[in-house]
């Protein structure tokens, strides 16, 4: 029942099963439509057809708060018409994978699932360097 | 006017890459800001695996992870999310363990031959570039895989989709 539901799992333990898991919510389409209803979000939508932006960049464009345009933005990702990830300190908000030939998309949601997974790791390894500082100061 | 600025931002410096090497291969590059130990343990530890394996932003919940790192030790991860009925468990078996340098583990929990993964841990100044490779038995093993994700992404929802993104500025598809 459920190896039927969830196809063949011998495809790997990795970003696949996360993007599987994602489909099977059912709910992106739903989230997709609500997301298109607001002009500001079709506005971003707009802009990230043109080029990649910053969520500070796109505030700036459309006179918003940063924690205004965090929210269109988390609203549009939750559709999957936006992807976001985090490199460095800056936070690049791109076009989702719903316009992409299929095995691109694949690969590009493949990616999205490391990525957030990745965000996560990068939390971990700060704190266990800290850690280990502080540890490495009580052993002196 | 200043969109090109945007597309700059930080080229890949801790950017996830993917690529498809070949049929069968599958190849994810990542740096991460800390030394190889300190990397390895989080990718070996099961308390530090589940402080990551599975994003909030999944809505998956790690149930279980157990994990016998050594060559030829085991591995099984049990998951729940609200979509599914029952915990999804994976499970396989480390072909090698190599501290702070190299994981190989198998991919056990479907009917056929899984991928054989393999995760290398590169240090440089403080920094360490990880990579996993998934080797599929064949390219229809991996095609198979990649045609059966698409599914609920490629039908005539999503050409109604894009009519409807398409209808408010008719510009977002424009390069």
């Amino acid at each position: 029942m459920i190896d039927r539901a969830l196809g063949p799992l011998h495809a790997g333990q990795s970003g696949y099963i996360l993007n599987r898991m994602v489909q099977y919510t059912g709910t992106l389409l739903d989230a997709s439509f609500a997301a298109l209803s607001d002009a500001t979000r079709r506005g971003v939508l707009e802009q990230l057809g043109r080029a990649d932006a910053s969520i500070t960049d796109l505030a700036g464009k459309f006179h918003m708060t940063l924690t205004g345009m965090k929210k269109h933005v988390g609203v549009l990702e939750q559709a999957g018409l936006v992807t976001t990830e985090k490199v460095g300190r800056v936070r690049t908000c791109k076009l989702g994978v719903r316009s992409l030939e299929p095995e691109a998309a694949w690969i590009e949601r493949y990616r999205q699932s490391w990525a957030a997974r990745f965000d996560e790791f990068d939390k971990l390894v700060e704190d266990l360097k800290q850690k280990e500082k502080a540890d490495g100061r009580k052993k002196r | 006017m200043d969109e090109r600025k945007d597309s700059q931002i930080n080229p890949t410096k801790y950017g996830t890459t993917v690529a498809r090497k070949s049929g069968r291969e599958l190849v994810v590059t990542r740096t991460f800001n800390g030394p190889a130990h300190i990397v390895f343990d989080a990718w070996t530890k099961p308390e530090l695996l589940k402080r990551w394996w599975a994003p909030k932003s999944t809505g998956m919940s790690f149930l279980s992870c157990e994990a016998d790192v050594r060559t030829g030790g085991t591995y099984r991860f049990v998951f729940s999310h609200p979509s599914l009925e029952q915990p999804m468990a994976f499970f396989g078996r480390y072909v090698e363990v190599t501290p702070g340098s190299r994981l190989i583990w198998t991919n056990d929990e479907g009917d056929e031959d899984g991928p054989i993964t393999t995760v290398t841990f590169e240090e440089r100044g403080g920094e360490t570039l990880v990579v996993v490779h998934e080797l599929y038995p064949s390219k229809e093993a991996l095609d198979d895989a990649m045609a059966s994700g698409s599914i609920s992404w490629s039908g005539e929802q999503f050409e109604q989709l894009d009519q409807l993104l398409a209808a408010p500025g008719a510009s977002a598809g424009q390069a």
